[in-house]
């Protein structure tokens, strides 16, 4: 019978939560790595027992951990496995290094601070992971400052793809509220050379050949603090969806608006139609019905909570503009949560499950695609990210 | 013997006890101490001071005979106490928040 894992990163620690099929019961196992932030961690398609996981702390800096048995036990790549030259074990599971080389990149040394002066680049910490949908060893990262590493080692060491910092509007780059971060990476199953990311708070980028050329794919965005309303770049985008039989077809949850794409980003058109706010983080496509989207509307930038203290998750049935509220089982009165950008997920059984984690420690799942919702864990530390693993 | 004491997430991080105890060759210094500790514990670079610069994390201090050594050149020699192994160097995350 199929399984689900979730992954679940929380402020203070990761904690895995597992059940069968029926998604009723589940069994928690946590906190691994506590009192760290835990900004994300996902498994491999390749091989569901591998997972990765971002370990960080203002303290302590990076750490990457990687586990092959399905979360039970943990090291940190590079660690004490391998040895150089002179017998020493590396370290370097949590070494990224911007590339400077002319060889592979145009080397850059500033983008924008919040007040416009030019910032160097300083790499603070790991937001995303994504394992290859094919070598569980090779795995991307993106982090704050924004760029884009990957490995292929396992994540034992990384290296920059220097051409996306390099590709020319990197030095108008800024940080958004929560700082300079790639957040989202989505791999093209079909297409080992298409990728797409997305910065807070430059916008989203594509590249046809797999990392060497970037472009900004944001025309059709509006964002009322920019005064150009064709700017490249500059865009606060927090969330991008694709799902995978579709991977041309993009939902984006940016700062304020819901929007989509049907050509790889090339243009987008909102979607927001009767949301009660467009704002949010958080946007996820059904696992079988790739016109199914789901949003989490909060109330704005200022007021980073549902509105009315109601916690309703919003689907979609037409690829937007059309939406209808999911309440059932989620709590409507005095409920001043945020669900942040990579804290939903979906599985891929029959009947598809979604899941979410808030900043006040629950997480919700649905096992009949949103009619019907529960909290599988209430008193977590503020979550961070959520994924789900479908196990057969 | 050159005795180290590590704040509790690295102690974690590096599966070590309260107190690390490491050889060191030549001058004694914070520098020669942490190429010892990270050489031993590379799960520990990149956590006290930065991979490529070397600087010391900002939110980590460095005490020894209660005196707070975080502003010294990191090749400034240790205080014989710590050199002879009668005191620790120690690692000490800042306090703060959260």
């Amino acid at each position: 019978m199929s399984r689900v894992r979730l992954l679940v990163g929380t402020k203070k620690g990761a904690f895995i939560l597992e059940s069968d099929g029926k998604r009723e019961k589940w069994d928690v196992s946590g906190p691994h790595f506590a009192g760290w932030e835990i900004y994300h961690m996902k498994g491999s398609p390749a091989d569901p027992n591998r997972i990765y996981c971002s370990q960080t702390s203002g303290w302590f800096g990076q750490v990457i951990q990687r586990s092959s048995d399905g979360g039970k036990t943990w090291e940190a790549p590079g660690g004490g496995v391998t040895k150089d030259a002179q017998g020493f074990p590396h370290g370097e599971s949590n070494k990224f290094v911007y590339d400077t080389s002319p060889e592979t990149g145009k080397p850059l040394t500033t983008h924008q601070h919040y007040d416009g002066t030019p910032r160097p680049w300083e790499f603070k910490r790991v937001w995303h992971l994504e394992p290859s949908p094919k070598d569980p060893d090779t795995v991307y990262a993106g982090v704050e400052d924004a760029a884009l590493f990957r490995s292929t080692d396992g994540g034992t060491t990384w290296q920059e793809l220097a051409g996306l910092r390099g590709h020319g509007t990197g030095p108008q780059w800024q940080p958004g509220a929560g700082g300079m971060c790639l957040h989202t990476i989505l791999l093209d199953p079909s297409n080992d050379k298409r990728m797409y990311i997305a910065i807070s708070a430059a916008g989203a980028f594509r590249t046809d050949d797999g990392g060497k050329n970037w472009k900004p794919i944001n025309r059709g965005l509006k964002s009322q603090y920019i005064p150009d309303p064709n700017a490249e770049v500059g865009h606060c985008v927090h969330h991008i969806a694709m799902h995978p039989t579709r991977p041309g077809v993009l939902f984006m949850q940016k700062h304020w608006d819901v929007m989509r794409t049907d050509n790889a980003g090339d243009s987008w058109q909102e979607v927001s139609g009767n949301l009660p706010t467009d704002f949010g983080f958080v946007i996820d496509v059904h696992a079988h019905d790739p016109e199914t989207i789901y949003v989490v509307p909060i109330k704005s930038d200022s007021e980073h909570y549902p509105m009315d203290g109601k916690l309703r998750v919003y689907r979609s049935r037409k690829g937007g503009n059309d939406w209808e509220a999911l309440t059932n089982g989620l709590p409507q009165a005095n409920c001043y949560v945020n669900v942040l950008r990579d804290a939903m997920s979906v599985d891929s059984l029959d009947k598809c499950g979604v899941y979410f984690g808030t900043t006040g420690g629950q997480v919700y799942g649905t096992a009949d695609a949103g009619d019907h919702w529960a909290p599988i864990v209430r008193d977590l530390p503020a979550v961070l990210s959520v994924e789900a693993q479908t196990l057969s | 013997m050159i005795r180290v004491t590590l704040p509790q997430h690295l102690r974690t991080l590096a599966h070590v006890g309260d107190e690390v105890q490491l050889e060191v060759a030549g001058v004694v210094s914070q520098r020669s101490v942490l190429d010892a500790l990270e050489a031993r514990y590379p799960v520990l670079r990149g956590t006290i001071r930065d991979h490529v610069t070397l600087k010391r994390r900002p939110f980590i201090r460095f005490f020894a005979c209660e005196e707070d050594l975080s502003h010294e050149s990191p090749d400034a020699p240790l205080p014989e106490a710590v050199a002879t192994g009668r005191e620790p160097f120690m690692i000490v995350g800042a306090i703060a928040g959260g």
